[in-house]
């Protein structure tokens, strides 16, 4: 039977505009206050795995030079917007196998004013045609077939869920919205706290029908980091680090399946579902045990599918759900009391980790103003497009 | 006029359409060139002629893209006789009362350019069918 594995320490930094810190500043300072809030050194740590799209390779290795080069084994991961989740399961998996005791993932992004990502500018045309890549394509395709920018590819994945079951229209995408920028008030580690009325969503400038400007998660500036220890190793420490450990009670973290529609549109349906499956299975807890749920609504048309993914709501009652008032944080299942990456803002690499921090923060009753009183299990999840999809279901540490 | 499709599956003859590469073990379908079957592991691919005529089964209208493209437009899925098919809703305005979630679309041609030979690109879109 292999090992339980425990969150001894968690940090993030505010997410936002950093403009004197770059990323090995912000991961440093996330890896760093994980370490402290551990009450470990870098002399405990036995493995590193290390998250960062934009920055370049090698990034673990440069950022050992800043908080201790200690020649332990270093993971550099990249998966998409699930890189953050990804460097947690590493360590998961290194701790699990009994190969170390504690470990440390960090995941850092510097995205302030990036832009739309994904989608490439046209170079300029003439000359003659030629084909290439694997659709022998004379000219670029994005915006010629279909688009390849992130707010039009999730518009399309929530448009498919309302065609599919109904009810779903631009007016209720944007109350998601709506909800998760009304929960962001409360979190001042988010890049925006600000209330938006449904009229100010609707009506803010369209990028991707149904997706609004504050429909679409916030490019901005942010690390998260976890120190995490063997159940053998946490029995050993002090009481203080025992009580406020958090148990992660599952890890998973799946791609996606052959399906016939993910050919031309991401299904990002089939592997969460999967994750959320196998994740309850592990934990041995359903979805209805479920206290408060980060999950990644990139887009708010991704929130939605989401909840069904999650298995929160019946197959198909995703609008029903939402409409019920449950999503909200004195609903039945508070989701993205953050505020979600529309509001607290989306440092990809960073927030596979940033999510777990805010569930473990409600689990160690220590989320302040927003506080899930009395919260005792949660779940974060995160899709990277592609697809990868972690999930972790985190539980508070028996009094 | 010399005349080259956009991709290689548009097939550009009297009656355009689409052609897959379906796999002999499952029948899966592809319009991009694979190394083996993603679903079944099968390395052989035949032809296979896509219906032209279906279902728009989702949508988005893209207003902000990368520079250079031209926006707005309309991005789409189309269920085509069972095989989901990606492409833009054209010669209709791009707007949600205009374009609807489930309505009829048929394939046409669309004019991409013509380059320092003068040979033309053609791509494809789906109109509504009336």
């Amino acid at each position: 039977m292999a090992e339980n594995v425990w969150i001894l320490g968690i940090s993030m930094t505010r997410f936002g505009k950093h403009r004197d810190k770059d990323t090995l500043d912000l991961g440093s300072e996330a890896a760093i206050g994980a370490m402290r809030d551990a009450g470990v050194g870098i002399g405990d740590i036995g493995v590193l795995a290390a998250g960062n799209l934009i920055g370049g390779n090698g990034f673990g290795q440069l950022l050992q030079k800043q908080i201790g080069q200690t020649g332990i084994p270093v993971y550099n991961v990249a998966n998409a917007c699930a890189t953050g989740a990804t460097a947690l399961r590493v360590v998961v998996m290194a701790i699990k196998s009994g190969e170390v005791d504690t470990g440390m993932a960090v995941g850092v992004e510097k995205l302030s004013g990036a832009g739309l990502l994904t989608g490439n500018a046209r170079r300029e045309e003439g000359g003659h045609w030629v084909r290439d890549g694997r659709y022998g394509a004379v000219a670029p395709l994005d915006g010629r077939i279909g688009t390849e920018t992130m707010p039009g590819v999730f518009a399309q994945i929530g448009m498919e869920y309302a065609h599919r079951y109904g009810g779903a229209d631009f007016e209720l995408f944007a109350r998601i919205s709506e909800k998760n920028h009304a929960h962001s008030t409360l979190n001042p580690m988010a890049a925006y706290q600000k209330r938006l009325t449904l009229d100010e969503i609707m009506n803010d400038v369209m990028i991707a029908y149904p997706n609004t400007r504050p429909m679409c998660s916030a490019n901005c500036d942010g690390a998260a980091a976890a120190v995490l220890v063997s159940e053998t190793k946490l029995r050993t420490l002090s009481l203080e680090q025992q009580r406020r450990a958090v148990k992660i009670s599952a890890s998973v973290l799946t791609s996606d399946p052959w399906t016939d529609g993910c050919q031309v549109l991401p299904d990002i349906n089939t592997l969460t579902r999967r994750a959320a499956a196998t994740a309850y299975e592990q934990a041995g807890v359903g979805p209805g045990d479920l206290d408060l749920v980060e999950l990644h609504d990139c887009f708010a048309t991704a929130e939605l599918v989401h909840y069904d993914n999650l298995g929160l709501c019946e197959p198909g009652g995703a609008v029903d759900f939402f409409r019920s008032g449950a999503p909200w944080r004195d609903g039945s299942t508070p989701v993205n009391v953050s505020g979600g990456l529309q509001s607290k803002g989306h440092p990809v690499s960073a927030t596979g980790i940033a999510n777990v921090w805010e569930v473990a923060t409600h689990l160690r009753g220590e989320a302040g103003d927003r506080q899930i009183e009395g919260a005792r299990v949660g779940l974060a999840h995160v899709i990277g497009l592609g697809s990868a999809c972690g999930v972790h279901v985190l539980e508070k540490a028996a009094a | 006029m010399q005349r080259v499709p956009l991709v290689d599956y548009l097939v550009l003859d009297d009656e355009p359409h689409l052609v897959a590469a379906e796999c002999t073990g499952c029948g899966a379908r592809y319009f991009d060139r694979r190394s083996a079957c993603a679903s079944c592991g099968e390395l052989d691919f035949r032809s296979a002629d896509v219906p032209t005529e279906g279902e728009l089964t989702t949508f988005t209208i893209v207003q902000f893209a990368a520079e250079g493209v031209e926006v707005p437009f309309v991005a789409g899925v189309v269920d085509c006789g069972g095989t989901s098919v990606k492409g833009n809703v054209v010669n209709t305005p791009p707007d949600p009362e205009h374009v609807t979630l489930g309505m009829r679309v048929r394939l046409t041609t669309v004019p991409v350019g013509t380059d320092a030979a003068g040979t033309e690109a053609v791509g494809y879109g789906f109109e509504p069918v009336p």
